[in-house]
């Protein structure tokens, strides 16, 4: 992909967070380089702690970055003032995770919603117009206009929080954990609500969740971090059918999938990784403390990004030697059941 | 006089762009408060007052003494109020005395919200050095002794309402300022700031539109009592004459006057005292009111449950208790539970019935609003926020659980049912170290001396596989990872040796990685102890990996009860078959998932007949009447729904 069609171009993003005084600074982000192209789902999938949150919040300048460069259409906006910003929020918009801490309560539907067009700076009307017209095409009546956020379900919040990103018409939008908050049932309806509106409006999206299912369902190519760092990066399929990655393989190896026969298979084959917690060498690969193929290589040098035949790029010393053996999700994922 | 005007435009102002919807609905919603309409008719005749009062007598202001004759004479039709120790009327001094008593406290109110709200806002919502500076100034500014420095300002300026007022106003601000800054910080915080900030918002546009409203609430409620702190150092400095000196009159001189003539005519401090009493009450009413109208507009239909502490004890006589099958641990039966609204009771739980044998595991599945939790607490009688069973039996190794005492049930809960709920952290007291809660659990089911349960407590914390269980122990909630606070909430359940473990969406809270050795820590307890788990869960791929029955709720009711396989294979209920098929992992990507449309109908909105008919395709007038009952599907298999016969397995 070339840099014409790329939206969002992010190079050797580093985000530190300070954790006090004396302890060493929180890697956050750590070298992160990644594009969106328009029409182009980019899923970031990790545990947390990976700071798959923190890079699209540093997109959205919410977090200042330590390193690195953030381009959109073009433009540096690794360090945008509030009034670039401004601008820059008709083609980057946000959809967050909870429903509920998202809408302030104290202001209507209709406020929301044009506080997204105040860039534009409007007729009342032709606000009133937009939002409205959004509101219908997300699914809900016009009436919901002057509803305060309290009247509605989770997943109407929901429907409310798309309509919000969504009305200034933007090009890019960070969706962070967007359906992680719904059941079931619901998280579906917002699902093809979001692929529709990416068809129609050309969206870019870049899409942070913890759920691999929903995230496989909806993104073209996937980021698979840990700890601040891309462990494996590619076309979504291949990164799900045949990971490279140790992590990948334990991440999809821990995901129950729902059927019982299938399940108990995978449970059999299993292997332990234990915890995500403890200190990561600034040296070493960050998975290594817990990864069952970990070489004293992995603890002393850290594995720079390759480039592998299947199209997708992986940070491991030793994907070369472990991708010859089967893999089990590989075979797990095959749709008969055995 | 310009000074009162100008300041008292500020005030209203202030109050104006501040007030999260200073609209006609929210004057509407003020004025339907009774105690609002006397306060606000209270003060509003007391402004009247104070502006009319001084033009209509002008002599009252300036008069030195009355009639020297009917000094200190009680009430009398001449007099209402009676007569001062100089002969002057009582009324027509209270009525002019209103005027400095009132500016005096707009006055002080208009500094501390002009100064009070914009630093407190900033402090709070700006953050790092400014909020640290602004802390250090506020709380140097509280050390200072208040009525001291008024009393050193008003040397400076004698007689000086103005002077001694604003100074009060400057010295009262910091304590508005720490409210104020303190409502601010969790607001900062929450998602629809970083939108607005997303949105290219300015910090005054944020701070001014997103934060302020939210913070209206404890503004309005410490405005009023500074208004009342106000008026009374008011009074007090007019009592000892160092403002408004005769033959001026106010408030506090009134007072004064009385005192000093306390004994000869005690009624004189009546007059002035209850004025101030009731213009204290009614700032401090009027706050209240202003705050709760203020957030009615937005806040949800209080929906709150009353607090009936009561135990719904069920209306039925345990007499009737049906007898549980033999191998059964626990036999739900018709267990129908309410909840108690300031609108009625609402059902949440309509006659689930279930059971879960020795050794096994139930998964009980269902969205939010579907019951799942509800039949948990109810099993261990835990019912919170004006909850109770209505009718049904819960029967647990013998015993109807429904029907027993609350110190009967403390016996059962603990040490023969374990309970995990959802969140860890919360699950744990921050105060004390893991050993210490862990031993008091095991002291407490067991009856142990402190030593044998604290070491019982370091062997719990061995079996749910925590590495150095004896390090663990001496360690605080806050110094654990998410896994391990919930691998020593598990060990808290197993304190008692539990023959049922209530496990409620454990794993939730987790990271995939996590849950898997939750889970797996889960399945080897029952391995080894044989203990049955009721799991409670939204998540299809935990059942499939986890249990060997399965519940699926749907808006109260059972929707559906089979073996796991039978119901991941053949799901005969058209919610159980829509569910599963919304799962996107049995989907192809790029693929239309199917969905539901709707959302689960919340308790007290629930339908004739079927509970699911609005969102299902297969519906006909048929689903709308009656009690829709489970159908025998296969040994084990029931579904609640009509043509559940019809609809072939997947």
């Amino acid at each position: 992909m070339n840099d014409e069609t790329n939206l969002l171009e992010v190079r050797d993003l580093s985000v530190h967070f300070r954790r006090g005084h004396g302890s060493p600074v929180l890697r956050a982000v750590d070298q992160v380089s990644f594009s969106v192209a328009e029409r182009e789902t980019l899923g970031v999938v990790g545990e947390s702690g990976s700071g798959k949150t923190t890079i699209g919040r540093a997109v959205l300048g919410l977090v200042s970055s330590a390193d690195g460069q953030i381009e959109f259409a073009g433009e540096d906006i690794t360090r945008a003032d509030h009034k670039r910003r401004r601008a820059l929020s008709r083609d980057l918009q946000v959809i967050f995770q909870d429903p509920y801490s998202s809408l302030n309560p104290t202001r209507t539907v209709a406020q929301t919603l044009g506080e997204s067009l105040r860039a534009e700076k409007l007729a009342t009307d032709e606000v009133r117009n937009r939002v409205i017209t959004m509101l219908e095409r997300v699914g809900l009546p016009a009436t919901a206009a002057d509803r305060y956020p309290s009247s509605f379900s989770g997943g109407q919040r929901q429907r409310i929080a798309i309509a919000r990103a969504l009305v200034a018409q933007p090009r890019l939008v960070i969706c962070d954990e967007p359906v992680s908050a719904l059941d079931l049932s619901v998280q579906a309806q917002v699902l093809n609500l979001l692929r529709e509106l990416q068809d129609e409006f050309a969206l870019g999206y870049l899409f942070v969740a913890h759920d691999l299912d929903v995230v496989r369902h909806l993104s073209h190519r996937i980021m698979v971090l840990y700890r601040g760092q891309i462990m494996e990066q590619g076309p979504a399929d291949t990164v799900y059918t045949a990971p490279m990655h140790p992590y990948t393989r334990t991440l999809l190896e821990a995901a129950p999938v729902p059927d019982p026969v299938r399940q108990a298979e995978r449970r059999l084959r299993r292997v332990r990784t234990g915890d995500n917690t403890g200190p990561v060498s600034a040296a070493g690969c960050p998975f290594a403390t817990r990864c069952p193929h970990a070489a004293p290589l992995c603890r002393t040098e850290r594995p720079a990004l390759e480039q592998t035949p299947a199209g997708t790029t992986v940070a491991c010393h030793r994907w070369r030697e472990l991708s010859t053996a089967p893999t089990e999700v590989a075979a797990a994922s095959t749709p008969s059941v055995r | 006089m310009t000074v009162t005007v100008t300041v008292t435009e500020t005030v209203a102002d202030a109050e104006v762009s501040a007030s999260p919807a200073v609209n006609p609905r929210f004057v509407r919603r003020l004025m339907r408060r009774p105690l609002a309409v006397v306060c606000l008719a209270y003060l509003a005749i007391l402004v009247l007052i104070a502006v009319v009062a001084p033009m209509l007598m002008p002599h009252v202001g300036t008069d030195r003494a009355g009639d020297l004759g009917t000094a200190l004479h009680g009430p009398s039709a001449a007099h209402p109020l009676g007569v001062d120790s100089l002969g002057r009327d009582v009324l027509q001094r209270l009525l002019v005395g209103t005027r400095v008593t009132l500016v005096g406290v707009v006055e002080a109110m208009a500094v501390v919200l002009a100064l009070g709200i914009p630093i407190g806002l900033v402090a709070g919502y700006v953050g790092g050095k400014i909020d640290r500076a602004i802390t250090w100034l506020a709380d140097l500014v509280l050390s200072l002794p208040a009525i001291i420095l008024v009393i050193v300002v008003l040397s400076v300026f004698p007689q000086s309402v103005t002077a001694a007022m604003v100074t009060l106003g400057v010295l009262a601000a910091p304590g508005l300022v720490r409210v104020v800054r303190a409502a601010t910080l969790p607001v900062r915080e929450q998602l629809y700031v970083a939108a607005a900030r997303v949105s290219g918002m300015s910090r005054t546009y944020i701070i001014t539109r997103h934060v302020l409203p939210r913070v209206m609430g404890p503004i309005v409620v410490q405005a009023s009592l500074l208004a009342a702190a106000a008026l009374l150092v008011q009074t007090g400095l007019a009592f000892l004459s160092l403002i408004a000196a005769p033959p001026e009159p106010s408030w506090g001189g009134m007072v004064a006057d009385g005192v000093g003539a306390l004994f000869q005519q005690p009624w004189l401090i009546w007059p002035p005292g209850l004025a101030i009493a009731l213009t204290v009450l009614a700032f401090g009413l009027l706050g209240d009111a202003v705050r709760d109208a203020g957030t009615e507009g937005w806040s949800a239909k209080s929906a709150l449950p009353l607090g009936d502490k009561r135990r719904g004890a069920p209306k039925r006589a345990s007499a009737v208790v049906p007898a549980s099958t033999d191998d059964s641990l626990l036999s739900v039966r018709d267990l129908t539970v309410s909840y108690a609204t300031p609108t009625g009771p609402i059902r949440a739980i309509d006659g689930v019935t279930f059971d879960i044998a020795r050794g096994e595991t139930v998964g009980v599945v269902g969205e939010s609003g579907c019951g799942k939790t509800t039949t948990a607490l109810a099993v261990i009688a835990l019912l919170g926020g004006g909850g109770r069973i209505d009718s049904g039996h819960v029967l647990f190794d013998g015993r109807d659980l429904a029907a027993l005492s609350e110190s009967e049930l403390q016996a059962v809960r603990g040490s023969e049912i374990g309970y995990v709920s959802q969140e860890p952290m919360v699950a744990l007291d921050p105060a004390f170290r893991i050993g210490w809660q862990l031993a008091e659990a095991v002291r407490i089911n067991t009856g142990m001396s402190r030593a044998k349960a604290k070491r019982r407590a370091v062997e719990l914390l061995e079996q749910v596989q925590l590495p150095e269980p004896h390090l663990v122990a001496r360690r605080y909630p806050h110094e654990l990872s998410g896994g391990m606070a919930q691998r020593v909430v598990v060990a808290r359940a197993l304190a008692g040796e539990p023959k049922l473990l209530i496990a409620d969406e454990p794993t939730t809270a987790l990271d995939v990685t996590i849950q898997v050795e939750i889970l797996d820590l889960m399945r080897t307890l029952q391995r080894d102890r044989g203990m049955a788990i009721m799991l409670v869960t939204h998540d299809l791929g935990v059942v499939a990996d986890m249990c060997d029955r399965v519940v699926v709720m749907y808006a109260g009711q059972v929707a559906e009860r089979a073996g796991v396989k039978e119901l991941f294979g053949n799901p005969h209920h058209p919610y159980t078959r829509a569910l599963l098929a919304s799962n996107p992992h049995n989907q192809h990507s790029s693929a239309v998932l199917p969905t539901i449309p709707g959302a689960v109908p919340m308790p007290g909105s629930w339908p004739q007949g079927c509970h699911f008919q609005s969102r299902c395709a297969h519906a006909t007038d048929q689903c709308g009447s009656g009690n829709i009952p489970l159908l025998q599907i296969g040994a084990l298999h029931e579904a609640r729904c009509l043509y559940a016969h019809q609809i072939e397995g997947a």
